[in-house]
């Protein structure tokens, strides 16, 4: 029996579709990724999947109980991290871990090995209010938080947003380790390079799941031509590559320019090409996609479909 | 069940207490309104200055001044000479009435021929004229029958009055049910409106609901220690009451405290029905404002005497409930009856409290929307 399982669900906000026909499934003790910009519903399914909304249409379950019907038996299992920081900013770390202990029914003393690791790392500062701590000790304090009720499924709503590179890599291992215990982990994150670190990911913009897969055979999968091409003008070699008919897609990747073309080409070929138009080109070299770039060919091409 | 709850009102207090601004309603606010109403918001005056213009200047003319000067109430600014400088006086803003003596004053006076005086108030402030003119018209009174004491006049009608459970006419004895009744609706019904709706707009809600605590727990654990808090606040703006202005709890003091506990509820019910409505904390707010607090200070009776409203503004007096608690807590404090005088009042504020109950019961949200 899957963690979650999610059929066909949909939910409109008046006019605006905020999700169309969702289905995917989580296995118990998988770390799945829900992978898009700002705007896409992923705030919007994990209220559905933690009781908050009630779609319009589909089904959806988690540890075996339906959304609807028995929310009640949801709320006492799961664990969630809403995408704003909500925990009381006026309590100590302490008060806050003590507070919501409580309310599940347990004490810090009887789930600590769960927290432990997390917990340590903020507990120099247990007597200081919420409100005043950084944003990655925020975050650690409301995971510890999520998970002091030993939940058998785990909801991050966007847990990295707005977190320093250190502390994201730490709360990354933080969720390995909390995978292991068995426990089932649905995060959603607006960035891409954390997509490698989840057991599957879904992609998923404007309410549409572009493509759910384990991102290495994501990445395996993609079969098009793709070049990394660095130049000294970023914007006349987009120019200029965007007009050739052998380009499916160029698009800047920092001081990159990605490029798919739609047959295999030979890079000293391109290299050449650019050159003519009296562009200096320090490299051109093939490379394998990243998730970004399967992502941004994705939507590409839901957009056309429209 | 009960270890949640004791953690939900002790996260309560651990809120109120740190937080500057609820602190301020809470204890702030009772004791400035008791202490504003009680003494810059008062209806008696004294050394109010008068303008005198006698044409009679005799003997019986300097009594009547000297009498009307003599209760302390008023204190003659200036004697005037002629009626072009009456309004001197009310355009330089230093005196409020004038009184005028005719000359042939005295004679009427002792010949039984109904004498007259003329008084002449500031009319822009018409509640002060009106009662300026009640307190004159009794020193002029009492000044007559003083004198035709000495005199023999068989057709006196003599006017004994006693005002009853108030015998000084103190305004304390108004002003302390009313501040009870307000302080009560702020901190039951504003404040419960306003942190339920912090808690939806922090987003901590969210993580709430999505716990094993079944929501009325929520709400009654929130709800909780302000009840505590304004109980106390209430006893306590009693006993300033007592102590500093003496106004009497003549009748049961478990009956009061028991109609007490009913208002809470009522004005607690009102909080929580306000709080399903507003998300934000400033929409709590002024909801709370304008619906309750302005109202309830305005129509109930308590600062101006719903007799003299129009019929409209009646009828939305008698659907606040703060109006009824208001009348059982004079009938209770200051008259002494038991509950079978106070039936009618207080079966309106259970039935208010009932629907109320009912209305935040069904809008009370188990999900976001």
């Amino acid at each position: 029996m899957g963690a979650i399982t999610v059929e066909h669900i949909s939910k409109s906000y008046g006019d605006i579709k905020a999700l169309k026909d969702i289905n995917f499934n989580v296995k118990s003790g998988e770390l799945f990724g829900l992978i898009g910009p700002d705007g896409a519903g992923k705030s919007t399914l994990f209220r559905i999947l933690t009781t908050l909304l009630l779609a319009d249409s589909g089904n959806a379950t988690v540890v075996g109980h339906d959304v609807v019907k028995e929310y009640k038996d949801i709320r006492k299992k799961v664990g969630y991290m809403p995408g704003k920081f909500s925990l009381y900013q006026d309590l100590s770390i302490e008060e806050n871990l003590s507070f919501f202990a409580t309310i599940f029914g347990t004490t810090i003393e009887e789930n600590y090995d769960l927290v432990k690791d997390i917990y340590v790392q903020i507990e120099p500062f247990k007597k200081r209010l919420a409100g005043k701590l950084s944003g990655g000790m925020k975050q650690k304090l409301a995971l510890c938080c999520a998970l002091i009720h030993k939940p058998e499924v785990l909801f991050l709503d966007e847990p990295t947003t707005g977190v320093d590179a250190v502390s994201r890599k730490e709360f990354w291992d933080m969720l390995k380790s909390l995978k292991e215990k068995g426990i089932a982990i649905l995060v959603s994150t607006p960035y891409m390079d954390e997509a490698s670190l989840c057991d599957r990911i879904a992609l998923i913009q404007e309410g549409k799941i572009l493509s759910i897969d384990a991102p290495e055979k994501m990445i395996s999968a993609f079969a098009k031509p793709l070049y990394a091409i660095k130049t000294n003008d970023i914007y006349e070699t987009l120019l200029f590559l965007r007009k050739q008919s052998y380009t499916e897609s160029a698009l800047p990747f920092g001081e990159y320019i990605h490029l798919i073309t739609r047959e295999p080409m030979d890079k000293v070929e391109i290299e050449q090409q650019i050159k003519s138009e009296n562009i200096e080109v320090e490299e051109v070299k093939a490379i394998k996609a990243t998730v970004e770039d399967i992502f941004l060919d994705l939507s590409k091409t839901a957009e056309t479909n429209n | 069940m009960f270890k949640v709850f004791k953690a939900f009102v002790r996260k309560e207090f651990y809120h109120i207490l740190r937080d500057k601004r609820t602190l301020l309603i809470l204890f702030g606010m009772p004791v400035a309104q008791v202490l504003i109403f009680g003494f810059a918001v008062t209806n008696e005056f004294k050394n109010t200055e008068i303008d005198v213009l006698d044409y009679a200047k005799d003997t019986t003319s300097e009594q009547l001044i000297n009498h009307i000067q003599s209760s302390g109430n008023f204190i003659v600014n200036a004697m005037l000479t002629s009626e072009q400088e009456m309004e001197d006086g009310f355009k330089a803003g230093e005196s409020k009435l004038i009184v005028v003596i005719p000359e042939n004053f005295s004679a009427d006076f002792y010949a039984n021929k109904r004498p007259e005086i003329q008084v002449i108030t500031d009319g822009s402030d018409p509640n002060n004229a009106n009662t300026l003119v009640q307190y004159i018209t009794q020193m002029v009174n009492s000044f007559q029958t003083e004198k035709t004491t000495d005199a023999t006049s068989p057709f006196q009608i003599q006017t004994a009055t006693r005002m009853l459970y108030n015998p000084q006419l103190e305004s304390a004895y108004n002003f302390v049910p009313g501040v009870v009744a307000l302080i009560l609706l702020i901190i039951c019904a504003m404040l419960t409106s306003l942190t339920i709706a912090k808690e939806q707009e922090m987003g901590t809600m969210e993580v709430l609901l999505v716990s094993p605590l079944p929501p009325i727990i929520i709400i009654i654990g929130k709800v909780t220690p302000y009840a505590i808090l304004s109980f106390g606040i209430a006893l306590s703006v009693l006993l300033m009451g007592n102590i500093i202005f003496s106004v009497p709890i003549v009748g049961s003091f478990g009956l009061l405290m028991l109609m007490c506990l009913l208002y809470v509820i009522t004005a607690l019910s009102l909080g929580t029905l306000i709080s399903t409505k507003s998300d934000t904390q400033q929409k709590a707010m002024m909801t709370s404002l304008m619906s309750l607090m302005m109202p309830s200070m305005l129509l109930s009776g308590f600062l101006f005497p719903m007799s003299s409203m129009p019929k409209i503004l009646q009828w939305i007096g008698h659907i606040i409930p703060t109006k009824w608690f208001i009348d059982i807590l004079k009938a209770v404090m200051l008259r002494g009856v038991g509950i079978d005088f106070i039936l009618l009042e207080v079966g309106v504020l259970i039935l208010m409290t009932v629907v109320l109950l009912f209305a935040t019961w069904r809008s009370f949200k188990i999900r976001l929307e």
